[in-house]
């Protein structure tokens, strides 16, 4: 797999970034092995008699495991969504109804997607993890491009180091780094006693259960996955674009904005993509370090599933969410290829 | 493959040959779903040891969660623990299968004063049995609290209602259960309502009084509480008694000079129970009727409280309690006390939808 051009769109890069590279590889690796093993070998004979060539074979992997992974399970969120509560197991409505000679009646309904305009609960806990997402995403961006930026302008032989510092973290589970959270924000924490003893502040502050908290715990609990995609995209530039600019006269700073930070605008968009979207639904942080005035649509959403115990209409809470997500995206790509069409 | 296909014969043979013990052996084992931290492990040890029969035990920590793998179906438990209101309803959505009595001899030991009660979650007590009970009320830091207000109402619900004594302790941090169905009944029976109505008109009463009391209150939360309230984090907590009664222990081990006390107010308090009963589609029906038979032994029982420090719904255990249990008044109330608890009932869809809308509406402002 060639690497990643500045054209190509953010999916194909996040697909490069999660080791696409590496998995043809391991794909096809895998697939020469197994065809020395005669159960395989004749399935594929069959398949390829039936019209399939082995690169459509190949390409369909990713499909297969899409449609099992993702769209199955979005179809049964789906099918959940349209029906109603009942006291029963499972607790809502079948959605094929056996009646008598046979005929199967389809009980169907959108009121769960009806009730979510109604109450104004459910687009305001929407739009403020749109905000929260937004913020934080904006943030790990201010600190996660300078922190990439360092790294691949340090001494080549620190690069490792630095790299294995970003990544370090995730050898401790998430949830445990979220709980150390509360210990350096608490009243008595050690963010507040720092402070304190330095002279900074006389009264401690109240930083843990507010907004700030939520801010916090996202930025730094989603950091690497800016600073990874912007390593991975900076790594590449071309340094010598950047004595061409001095050479023609061209300050450092403005160099740096009009040469580097253009062509870093495929990470930039990986990076923020894979930040804002795990941001919109988290539950962890906001339920950990929030206040319970922070609304956020995972908050929302586990409250009708597990205190209201309406699976139907927190199906349909999850259907919008995905919505939400999904249109910006693909309104995004879009735009992206228009433009790499007009490029070209 | 070679390693089964030995063992295989060996297998058929056995089970030609001991039809019944075969049978028998399936059953040995009995899987129990209880809350996280709730037993003497020693009691699963003695029994596997009496009646041969291994228990996998394994621990959830709210009933939400139960419920939610009850509802989906498939758990493979043979014994799960719900709390009365959540019980009853999943009674209702035949969740569970009726007990055999006649292999429960040890019901003769429980408790009638509890059996009453717990009969308004399953009637004639068919579906389950009594674990442990406690009440919900207030813990609280008492070198802080008097430092603050030294003439403090302890022993009233007015220490979290009434918004000019609760506000002298916003500052040293205040948490309450994030549990609508056991904050709207006592915010009710504060104000002289029924704490067990069903009246969506009579419930939104409730919205004035905790709203009032709203921006003293740090945070709304079912478990934080009990290190928060061990480590002098916070100063006052409404919560279920022996939670708090842990975080007393923790703190007097910890010996921080923080001293909680635990107080089911005057005014009346939420009596909860925990109750044992069989999932209809348990695979060892038999292996769980031993077990809660097993369970229901005084002695069995009085251990499991002495262990942690809630009272049982077993009259006959009460002589093997220890004294700082049976004659602690935040574990085993005074029969005057007794008088004041309440229980409520399982609220409908309709009403719980209001009751989950009016608690979101406290927490969040919106």
């Amino acid at each position: 797999m060639p690497e990643p051009t500045e054209k190509t769109t953010p999916g194909a890069k996040i697909a490069y970034l999660a080791g696409g590279a590496a998995s043809t590889g391991l794909i096809a690796g895998l697939h020469a092995r197994l065809l020395l093993f005669p159960p395989y070998r004749l399935f594929v004979l069959a398949l390829i008699r039936m019209g399939f060539s082995g690169r459509s074979l190949v390409i369909a992997v990713p499909y297969l495991w899409l449609l099992a992974f993702f769209l199955a399970p979005f179809l049964i969120v789906l099918k959940i969504s349209l029906a109603e509560v009942v006291i029963a197991q499972p607790p809502y409505t079948p959605l094929f109804v056996f009646i008598e000679d046979g005929f199967i009646a389809i009980q169907a309904s959108l009121d769960n997607y009806l009730f979510l305009m109604e109450d104004s609960l459910y687009w305001k806990s929407y739009l403020s993890s749109l905000r929260i997402a937004f913020i934080s995403t904006g943030l790990t961006l201010l600190i996660g491009y300078p922190i990439a930026y360092g790294m691949i302008r340090a001494p080549k032989r620190w690069r490792f180091a630095l790299l294995m510092m970003v990544i370090l973290p995730f050898w401790t589970s998430f949830l445990i780094r979220v709980y150390a959270w509360i210990g350096i924000l608490k009243k008595e924490g050690l963010l507040n006693l720092a402070l304190m003893q330095l002279g900074i502040i006389s009264e401690p502050l109240t930083i843990l259960n507010t907004d700030i908290a939520v801010y916090i715990g996202i930025v730094y609990s989603y950091l690497p996955f800016m600073v990874l995609p912007l390593y991975a995209n900076l790594e590449k530039m071309d340094l010598s674009l950047l004595e061409a600019a001095a050479d023609l006269g061209c300050r450092p700073i403005k160099a740096f904005w009009v040469v580097t930070v253009p062509l870093s605008v495929p990470g930039i968009v990986a990076g923020c993509f894979l930040v804002f979207i795990p941001a919109l639904g988290e539950f962890v942080i906001p339920d950990l370090l929030g206040g319970s005035q922070t609304l956020m649509i995972g908050k929302t959403l586990w409250s009708e599933f597990f205190n209201n115990r309406d699976w139907p209409l927190s199906s349909a809470v999850a259907v919008i969410l995905l919505l939400v997500l999904v249109i910006p995206i693909v309104l995004f790509q879009r735009m992206q290829e228009r433009s790499a069409r007009a490029e070209a | 493959m070679k390693k089964l296909s030995l063992f295989a014969p060996a297998l058929a043979v056995a089970a030609l040959a001991l039809p019944l013990s075969s049978a028998a052996a399936q059953n040995k084992v009995v899987n129990v779903f209880n809350w996280s931290d709730y037993i003497d492990e020693s009691i699963l040890e003695d029994f596997e040891n009496e009646t041969g029969i291994k228990v996998v035990y394994d621990v959830f920590d709210s009933n939400e969660v139960l419920e939610t793998k009850l509802l989906a179906g498939g758990t493979g438990y043979d014994v799960v623990v719900p709390s009365g209101t959540f019980l009853s309803r999943q009674v209702q959505a035949g969740v569970f299968q009726k007990l055999d009595p006649e292999k429960l001899p040890n019901l003769s030991n429980m408790w009638g004063v509890v059996l009453d009660r717990t009969a308004k979650y399953d009637p004639g007590n068919a579906y389950s049995i009594n674990y442990m009970w406690g009440t919900t009320g207030i813990g609280y830091n008492e070198g802080q609290i008097l430092d603050r207000m030294a003439d403090a109402p302890v022993d009233s619900w007015r220490m979290i209602f009434d918004p000019e004594v609760v506000s002298k302790f916003a500052d040293c941090g205040i948490h309450v259960l994030d549990a609508p169905v056991e904050l709207i009944p006592a915010a009710l029976n504060y104000i002289g309502e029924d704490p067990d109505s069903q009246d969506p008109d009579v419930i939104r009463k409730a919205e004035a009084v905790l709203t009032a009391v709203r921006p003293h209150i740090q945070k709304f939360h079912s478990s934080e509480y009990i290190n928060a309230l061990a480590n002098g984090d916070i100063c006052m907590a409404v919560g279920w008694s022996g939670d708090v009664l842990q975080a007393r222990d923790r703190a007097d081990e910890a010996d921080n000079g923080v001293t909680i006390k635990y107080v089911a107010p005057n005014e009346g308090a939420l009596m909860w129970f925990d109750q044992m009963a069989i999932p209809s589609d348990a695979p060892n029906v038999e292996a769980a009727h031993t077990f809660l038979n097993y369970i229901m032994r005084p002695d069995v029982m009085a251990k499991a409280s002495n262990y942690v420090y809630y009272a049982n719904g077993n009259e006959a255990s009460k002589e093997f309690l220890e004294e700082d249990v049976i004659d602690d008044p935040a574990i085993y109330p005074t029969p005057a006390a007794l008088e004041s608890l309440y229980t409520t009932t399982p609220y409908a869809p309709k009403v719980q939808r209001v009751v989950t809308r009016l608690w979101t509406k406290v927490k969040s402002g919106q």
